[in-house]
């Protein structure tokens, strides 16, 4: 019959608005659905309204989710090097960079002029970075970071958007934080949750200490 | 088994063909013998002999990719190269074409008279790298904009914000003091133009000629006009980009038609020249932004082909390869969905059948976030592998005020998505319109393509299939583990909107069908190692020599030429994008319609502007 084509149509249409109720009355026509019930209406389970109310409601990004990259320091309470950078000034992040944002300056020090393993400046300029996170996945000392942190909006473009050795240092503890099982695979490729020159500083330091029995540290 | 026999006999009637044509016209054609390079090199004057031989005797109907490549300070003679990829359509590697022309006074004959599919990548050569093509119909930039200073992937060209011919910039380590290149180089004297050019009382000579070559009856300022020519776009013509279509009309029936595009290019080639191999990777991600895994795997399958060539290659791990294809497949899909919903778009239902789309859409995006970081930019593949392994939960991390954690283990979320969510989503969307009387009636016989047409033009992809060429490179050319998959090739017959519509639906069922298979695969393969070769080498040791890698996209056939002289970036880096390549039949598809199916028959091609702009 012409037009049943139409109707079958129309026949999805209205089950999808009819869900979209049910849900509603699941949930107690409540605007915001309670944190347990958000995975349903956010999953596979969903029929309802699939939209996410931002700001008031936000996704949680997964732990491997990348922003704006973020230099690791050391806690600011660490007992030996409170805020100390994790970066050695290698290199590696801004040759891995595809679009070429990441500026380092080699740390020197100031009486003898060689160079030390940290950097003296670092800036990326994020109107640049592509999110691509080559710089986190190449870097041989868990240093640089991919954020999570999205929300980075600015009334000022020319200043603003260049952060530098400051601005981009966090603490160890932050990316604990935001990619806890990541961290502990990390920790446990280098064999502890500290920087791995403190690591192998400490296995020299113990070795020197106890040369029979080894390795203890 | 019996793939791996099927290839060695594809792989001889190349040689074949070879043999067949130097004994035709000797002297005219050789072997070209450089380390890594396959194929033979044309006398320039006999070149639309050859082709025509190879299409109509050794049955290479199928241009694939035509491109050029500058190889200034490779030889003596500085050539520009342009490089042809014919295909038999039952299958088999490509018979490659070249010819060589001196820099200064490039001039090629051109072989739209032989495949009319070369007519945009002519265009394109003579944009970029200023070969002329004699006897082309149309030649003139199509990219770029009539006030462009050279031809930009000339090696000598150099671009405004020039810093170095390639990357890591010395410029960023050890010393690296910040500088904002607008400094250098500030806005207002950032561009050049060519010689005699003046923005003073500037009038456009290209778009006069736009309006000049569409067919009209009489000068349009005359008001008994019967002809008018219409310009649609650039500001969205439908849903899909910065497009415009110069529409010639006679009353409400389309005469010709002429696309203009480049509103969005970026000369991705050049970018990739400058950049490393792996650079490139998340370039990749931004060409057809729907598809950005299923872009990753052509570039790794053209990196890989030339890293074969050196001695210590590792081939990707069996489960890499597995995961390479759910993500491929799963793309598949949600391009196709969304494809759906944008051709809906164009015919007027108005967001319905989109937004259904786009749910199952953000399903498989989530999945793609958690294993790769980013929902569209996903920069997932490596050359011998991918990034990281699947990861065992699809688990959010509260960082934000508000963030709302939800928690999925993956593989119970892939099976859900694969076994039951995706295959009723597609069901839903046949009961939704296949049978629509209004869908029907404006679809079917709309913008026909015949099966001679579509080869001739070198469509790709659903627009190729639904014209009757069941031609998919998943199956002509095997890559990665589809020859141990099962699936049919989708093809349909008639070659309208309606057809390449219901080929969709039937790529998605086909798409399902492999996921299906995939996932037992992933559950033994389990632990294994995700990545071949040794891993955190941000710059893989690459061999000289040349390589077409190629992979069916959603979209169509998307192609990676890229040369390498054994440095650490590519020498020739070029995309034979789908979107682009499938526009050309766009005339052909529209002749004769009324100026309302033009949107919807763009629609039913599916481009991406990201991808046709490059």
């Amino acid at each position: 019959m012409y037009g049943s084509g139409i109707v079958r149509g129309l026949g999805v249409t209205l089950k999808h608005f009819v869900n979209t109720y049910l849900e509603d009355i699941r949930w107690g026509f409540r605007r915001h659905v309670p944190d347990e019930a958000f995975p349903l209406r956010q999953g596979l389970e969903a029929r309802g309204i699939f939209t996410v109310e931002y700001p008031e409601e936000k996704i949680a990004t997964p732990e491997r989710f990348r922003f704006i990259p973020f230099l690791v320091v050391d806690n600011y309470d660490h007992p030996e090097r409170p805020g100390h950078d994790w970066c050695t000034s290698c290199g590696i992040c801004a040759k891995a960079c595809p679009p070429q944002c990441i500026w380092i300056v080699r740390g020197t020090n100031p009486e003898t002029g060689r160079p030390v393993p940290e950097p003296a400046e670092f800036y990326i300029d994020i109107d640049i970075c592509m999110n691509c996170g080559l710089c986190a996945e190449f870097c041989p000392f868990d240093a640089i970071k991919m954020d999570h942190d999205y929300e980075l909006a600015s009334y000022d473009r020319t200043g603003a958007h260049i952060f530098n050795k400051q601005r981009l240092s966090k603490e160890f503890r932050y990316w604990q934080s935001i990619a806890p099982t990541r961290a502990a695979e990390e920790a446990q490729a280098r064999g502890g949750w500290e920087h791995k020159d403190v690591l192998k500083q400490r296995e020299r330091e113990a070795r020197a200490k106890a040369p029979a029995s080894g390795g203890e540290a | 088994m019996t793939e791996h026999v099927q290839v060695a006999e594809t792989a001889t009637l190349v040689q074949d063909a070879i043999n067949r044509l130097e004994a035709q016209f000797a002297g005219a054609v050789r072997r070209d013998d450089r380390e890594g390079y396959s194929g033979v090199i044309v006398d320039a004057g006999r070149l639309v002999e050859v082709a025509t031989f190879v299409r109509d005797r050794l049955g290479f109907s199928y241009l694939s990719s035509a491109t050029a490549v500058d190889y200034l300070g490779k030889s003596e003679s500085d050539p520009l190269e342009m490089v042809y990829h014919t295909y038999n359509l039952q299958g088999g590697p490509a018979l490659v074409l070249k010819a060589q022309t001196p820099r200064s006074e490039a001039t090629l004959p051109s072989l739209v008279g032989v495949w009319p599919g070369a007519n945009f990548q002519e265009r394109e050569a003579w944009d970029l790298m200023g070969i002329r093509f004699e006897g082309h119909p149309n030649l003139k930039r199509i990219l770029m904009w009539e006030g462009f200073h050279g031809h930009p992937l000339r090696k000598d060209w150099h671009e405004a914000y020039y810093e170095q011919d390639t990357k890591p910039f010395d410029s960023r380590w050890p010393e690296g003091h910040v500088s904002r290149a607008e400094e250098h180089n500030p806005y207002g004297k950032n561009v050049r133009y060519p010689a005699g050019f003046t923005l003073d009382g500037y009038e456009s000579q290209a778009e006069k000629a736009l309006y000049e070559a569409a067919p009209m009856g009489v000068h349009v300022t005359d008001m008994a006009t019967d002809r008018v020519v219409v310009s649609m776009g650039p500001q969205h013509p439908s849903t899909h980009g910065v497009f415009r279509m110069i529409v010639s009309l006679d009353g409400e029936t389309i005469v010709a038609l002429e696309p203009v595009m480049g509103y969005l290019h970026r000369n991705h080639d050049k970018i990739g020249e400058r950049n490393t191999f792996l650079h490139n990777m998340p370039f990749t991600d931004r060409l057809d932004y729907f598809c950005s895994m299923s872009n990753n795997l052509g570039y790794a399958l053209a990196i890989e082909q030339l890293m074969a060539l050196g001695k210590r290659y590792e081939p990707p791990t069996y489960r890499a390869e597995a995961i390479r294809v759910l993500m491929v497949e799963l793309t598949r899909i949600l391009n196709h969905l969304v494809a759906i919903g944008f051709l809906l778009n164009d015919l007027g239902a108005y967001f319905t059948p989109l937004m259904y789309a786009i749910i199952e859409r953000e399903l498989i995006l989530d999945f793609f976030e958690a294993a790769s970081g980013s929902r569209m930019m996903c920069n997932y593949m490596r050359f011998g592998g991918v990034a990281y392994d699947l990861p065992e939960r699809i688990q959010g991390t509260a960082a934000l005020v508000n963030d709302r954690v939800r928690d999925f283990d993956t593989m119970h979320y892939l099976r859900a998505l694969i076994n039951d969510r995706l295959p009723r989503a597609i069901d839903q969307t046949n009961d939704l319109l296949t049978t629509n009387e209004i869908i029907t009636n404006r679809c079917i016989g709309v913008g026909v393509l015949t099966r001679e047409d579509a080869i001739a033009y070198s469509a790709a992809g659903p627009v190729l299939r639904a014209s009757g060429v069941p031609y998919d490179v998943r199956r002509a050319e095997p890559y990665s583990i589809y020859p141990d998959l099962e699936f049919d090739v989708a093809v349909r017959y008639h070659g309208d909107i309606y057809d390449r519509y219901l080929i969709r639906l039937d790529e998605m069922r086909q798409s399902i069908r492999i996921l299906k298979q995939i996932l037992p695969i992933l559950e033994e393969t389990k632990g294994q190692p995700f990545f071949a070769g040794r891993g955190g080498q941000y710059n893989p040791r690459v061999p000289a020599g040349e390589a077409y890698g190629r992979a069916e996209n959603p979209k169509g056939e998307l192609g990676y030429y890229v040369v390498s002289d054994g440095g650490q970036n590519p020498w020739r880096y070029h995309v034979r994008s789908p979107s682009f390549i499938n526009l050309t039949a766009l005339e052909q598809m529209c002749k004769g319609h009324k100026v309302a199916d033009v949107v919807a028959i763009l629609g039913s091609i599916d481009i991406v502007l990201g991808e046709v702009d490059r």
